[in-house]
């Protein structure tokens, strides 16, 4: 007989669906709304984007804190940028430029310099917030610019739209549409392509990986280019969404909800475990959570509390799940 | 050509390079660049801040560096223990609103309220500690989501307390002093922080508790192999950093009287910074509370004068976000490299010129002239023991020897065939000799002096000595005690080779050439062990002279021996007995014929001595090649020879092609035997000595005063 084995995406796929379960009998029309789903996914979007570009860096075994730092600035200097109203196209290309630099210099901080990831992605987002703050932008919100119909479509349009009869439509929105193909996009990288299997093999064991041949450092390097470069296209899709960039986004509680959507969606930590499969799962909990409670209307502060302890909880599930003792911690492993 | 060895001579003489290498493997050369980058940046700011040091702003300062030095101190704690906390500023500022709620708004006792602050800081650390000690969770994500969740809990109740803390101000003398106050013109708060600084700083370096937290960080699974409990270690650093955190908050409570909702915010960052300024290392295991303290005074300096120069909060922060990637940049690449740099410079060789070798062809009339005499000689437990450096007999007739296992083992005579393990010293034995009252005393390697009793007890006599002034290495352990002898008063004067290797890497010495050894002399009438003679090169052998006042002792890589008086007219006096040997003298005893056997334990080769000359070609060499592939001393081959006291050299015993005696390191002759020892040899050698008094004891013949 085979027996049935408890995954943690299963687990949380589970979980994600009781609770759209419970919140659909609980609340009734509001949630089950097919527009309120629609708003649901729409909503995570730009989070799950982000999710899906820090489940590659860890699934090499590091981790991006930078990642809202290089979306907002990023996005920001492109709008601030002369060329934003006149040459749009542009202005993302310099962006773009602006977005690769991070990228490296984070990479090469990394790889080559040895500092812990994690230490060099929380300062890179400080150096990074502070550059943008005293050298390109000093207003909170900044508007993006009018009169491109792509991106506004990117924002705001419908790649799907169905008759359901009596005058409403079933839309697909743009932003979930990004997400997918950005999802796409990455799930053949990490499955199909070489560089995606050296990103399982040095997040694994990266001192076997190197023996073996693989440029772990390089690769770890595009590693961070790829997360810098997905929290641009994210931030683009956001300014698209909201016609504009606020940059106090910085100072929110985003990035919990990154590494949230990532840890709980069942990719380890400890490295080269987990896929895009496990951002998608992650990303309808998380979801399904942020919807019901902001349907609920719990205040902003409560609702960090709760997504904290929900992703405490699942530290200690991972942890569980992918455990570590002192015989098989890595030294200087924090 | 004789003044550029002039110079050699004399460049090697005065320039102890050697210190550099002694420098830089101290614990405290880490404090070196957070002291450079602490001077740096009060070089930096100090034309520019006009009162960056005027008393108001230095009281000021003090105050910052009790609360914010308390936090990083915290912070230290747990990354020592090799753990980080991120979340101490919300602990902070959790601390620092309950505080003020217990006093202002509750109004209860100032003591009340410092054990509710206290408590809720420890137990924010126990939460904390429990998911990352006993959970075993990733400290750095953990605290990440508990400085949410605990900044999540701030501003919930800020909302309600916020006007009510505002409004009632409390008048309480004790709450301002802990606020305000100063002693002698210190700050009190500061004195607090001052004083657990201090009780700290003897914990990590002194005491077991703190020993065992750095045991954790450094080596996690060798700590928990060894027995230490990982997880309550780790849970407590947590636990603590929580605890001095909450007394930080309740002294910025104290002092400011009210909270905002940016207390405590990004405080994680710079005390982050400071710690890892500090040069407290990120995997952990490494750092102290000075270090913590450096890092502190650091940022303070750093952000004080920002704000004094009206550079706003993102440049700011931004500034620290390059100074913590620095830090830790710097901290990885001086932890990785470190020991590397050292390997590179500790060995400092110097000059080291040698007269010529005496003349050792086979047809010479030189008394070293090479012979077969030691070709035949008995051998004794061949193949039972391993290393016996010394071997000695007692007045019954049986022998004694240490092996490298260490053991010292008696084979009984006359026959000398069944060896047994007397004793267990635990370190390989070098010098034996018996003091009067039948105690076998040992020189250990490594150890230092041990006593065997007739009852095979073994006790320690010694393992330290009084500590050079000028000595950079700290010399009081022995490192490598290696022959002794005892006086006619009882005195044990023993040599010990080099105080700056362990005993297997005594070939680096050799190589060094430079007078690190000493003799020292232990009295057990005292008790007390003193350093006699320092700068010898390699002291080996030890052997009292006939007068009772005076010992001879040989210098290995000198190839040398001398005549120390340490008693009489001559008293401190050093003569040179024989010099120039063609070999490494090693262990000295008595003859009975009133002379003194020498065993040459390696010869001297011309290429050795060439390159003994050349200090610097010396040190390339053992830089850039293999240890395998230096130029060694050759102890291949070695000798006995015979000394009399005047210094002539009277016969030398060979075993030319090395197949019972390939090295001689001892050798002690006992009612007309010669028994000879060798530290790399697996058997003792047994040779008759023609013409030697057949009832002479070695034990019977101490030297008496006269």
């Amino acid at each position: 007989m085979k027996r049935i084995q408890v995954t943690q995406e299963g687990v949380v796929f589970s979980l994600a669906l009781i609770l759209a379960v419970g919140l659909a009998i609980g609340l009734g029309k509001k949630f089950y709304d097919i527009n309120n789903l629609v708003t649901l996914i729409r909503s995570v979007a730009i989070l799950g984007m982000l999710g899906l570009g820090m489940g590659v860096v860890i699934i090499g075994r590091g981790i991006d804190l930078a990642m809202i730092a290089t979306m907002v600035v990023s996005v920001s200097v492109v709008l601030v940028l002369p060329q934003a109203s006149s040459n749009l196209p542009l202005a993302l290309l310099i962006g773009l430029v602006f977005v690769l630099g991070i990228g490296l210099l984070s990479g090469v901080l990394i790889a080559y310099a040895e500092i812990p990831a994690i230490f060099t992605t929380l300062a890179m987002g400080l150096v990074v917030y502070g550059v943008g703050r005293s050298f390109f932008f000093r207003i909170d919100n900044l508007n993006a610019p009018q009169g491109y119909w792509w991106f506004d479509f990117l924002g705001h349009g419908s790649i799907l739209t169905l008759p359901l009869g009596n005058g409403h439509a079933f839309e697909l929105p743009a932003p979930i549409g990004a997400f997918a193909m950005l999802g796409l996009v990455l799930f053949f990288l990490l499955r199909w392509t070489r560089f995606g299997r050296f990103v399982y093999a040095a997040g694994d064991n990266p001192l076997a990986a190197r023996i073996t041949g693989t440029p772990t450092r390089l690769v770890l390097v595009a590693q961070y280019v790829i997360s810098s470069v997905v929290a641009y296209l994210a931030g683009i899709v956001m300014a698209a969404a909201s016609y504009g960039m606020n940059t106090r986004i910085y100072n929110s509680t985003m990035i919990y909800d990154v590494l949230l959507i990532v840890v709980l969606g069942g990719i380890g930590l400890s490295g080269g475990r987990g896929g895009i499969r496990n951002v998608l799962v992650g990303t309808l909990l998380v979801g399904v959570l942020l919807n019901g409670m902001t349907i609920l209307d719990v205040p902003y502060t409560q609702q960090n509390l709760i997504k904290s302890i929900i992703l405490l909880g699942a530290l200690v599930i991972d942890s569980l799940i992918n455990p570590r003792d002192e015989q098989t911690t890595q030294q200087g492993d924090v | 050509m004789a003044w550029s060895k002039a110079f050699v001579r004399f460049r090697y003489h005065y320039l102890p390079d050697h210190v550099i290498g002694e420098l830089l493997a101290k614990r405290w050369m880490d404090n070196l660049i957070p002291f450079a980058s602490l001077v740096l940046v009060i070089a930096i700011f100090y034309p520019f801040v006009p009162d960056l040091f005027a008393a108001g702003q230095l009281s000021n300062l003090g105050r910052q560096f009790a609360e914010f030095g308390l936090v990083t101190l915290g912070l230290a704690i747990v990354m020592l223990s090799g753990g980080i906390d991120l979340s101490v500023g919300s602990v902070f500022a959790v601390s620092v609103l309950v505080g003020l709620i217990c006093v202002n708004v509750w109004e209860l006792p100032i003591w009340q309220a410092f054990i509710a602050v206290i408590a809720v800081g420890a137990g924010c650390g126990l939460i904390n500690g429990f998911a990352i000690g006993y959970l075993r969770l990733r400290a750095f994500l953990t605290t990440l989501v508990t400085l949410v969740i605990f900044r999540s809990l701030y501003e919930f109740v800020i909302i309600d307390y916020s006007t009510a803390i505002v409004a009632n101000m409390v008048d309480s003398d004790l709450w301002d002093f802990l606020g305000v106050g100063a002693v002698a013109g210190v700050p009190f708060s500061l004195i607090i922080t001052l004083t657990i600084a201090f009780i700290w700083h003897i914990v990590l370096s002194r005491m077991r508790p703190g020993w065992r937290l750095q045991a954790v960080g450094g080596a996690r699974r060798s700590a928990y192999n060894a027995g230490i409990n990982v997880r309550r270690t780790v849970c407590g650093a947590y636990v603590w950093s929580g605890l001095l955190t909450a007394l930080a908050g309740f002294l910025f409570a104290a002092r400011l009287g009210s909270t905002g909702s940016d207390t405590g915010v990004g405080l994680e960052i710079q005390a982050l910074t400071a710690v890892v300024l500090g040069g407290i290392s990120l995997g952990g295991g490494r750092g102290s509370v000075a270090k913590a303290a450096m890092g502190s005074i650091f940022v303070l300096i750093l952000t004080n004068s920002l704000i004094t120069l009206g550079i706003g909060g993102a440049v700011s922060s931004l500034i620290l976000g390059v100074v913590l990637i620095v830090a830790v940049y710097v901290d990885v690449r001086w932890l990785k490299n470190r020991h590397k740099l050292l390997n590179k410079v500790y060995v400092s060789p110097t000059y080291a010129g040698l007269g010529p070798a005496m003349d050792t062809s086979a047809n010479s009339a030189s008394p070293f002239a090479v012979n077969d005499k030691l070709r035949n000689v008995e051998i004794i437990g061949c193949g039972l023991i391993e290393g016996p450096e010394d071997v000695i007999l007692d007045r019954e007739g049986n022998l004694y020897c240490g092996n490298r296992h260490g053991d010292i083992i008696r084979f009984s005579g006359p026959d000398f065939a069944d060896p047994e393990v007397i004793a267990h010293v635990g370190g390989h034995p070098l010098g034996l000799a018996f003091d009067p009252t039948g105690n076998l005393l040992v020189c250990i390697g490594g150890m230092g002096l041990y006593q065997v009793s007739p009852d095979r007890v073994v006790s320690k006599l010694t393992d330290e000595t009084n500590r050079s002034l000028f000595s950079v290495i700290d010399d009081s352990r022995l490192r490598l005690a290696d022959d002794l002898d005892v006086a006619p008063d009882g005195r044990v004067f023993f040599s010990e080779a080099t105080i700056r290797y362990e005993m297997h890497d005594w070939a680096v010495d050799a190589l060094e050439s430079r007078g690190n050894g000493r003799i020292i002399c232990y009295d057990p009438r005292t008790g007390r062990t003193r350093t006699e003679i320092r700068g010898l090169v390699f002291p080996n052998g030890i052997c009292m002279a006939s007068d009772g006042q005076s010992f001879f002792f040989a210098e290995s890589w000198a190839c040398r021996v001398s005549r120390y008086w340490f008693d009489g007219p001559k008293k401190g006096q050093v003569e040179r007995v024989l010099e120039n040997l063609p070999g490494y003298p090693d262990n000295i005893n008595r003859a009975s014929d009133g002379c003194y056997w020498v065993a040459l334990l390696g010869m001297r080769s011309p290429a050795l001595d060439v390159a003994l000359r050349r200090p610097g070609f010396r040190r390339r060499m053992a830089r850039r090649v293999a240890q395998d592939n230096w130029i060694f001393p050759n102890i291949n081959t070695g000798c006995v020879a015979k000394f009399s006291e005047q210094g002539e050299i009277l016969e030398s015993l060979w075993d030319l092609g090395g197949e019972n005696h390939p090295m001689i390191t001892s050798m002690r002759e006992h009612k007309g035997y010669l028994y000879l020892g060798g530290i790399y040899n697996n058997r003792i050698g047994r040779y008759r000595i023609p013409g030697a008094d057949p009832n002479w004891c070695s034990l019977d013949d101490r030297g008496s005063p006269t």
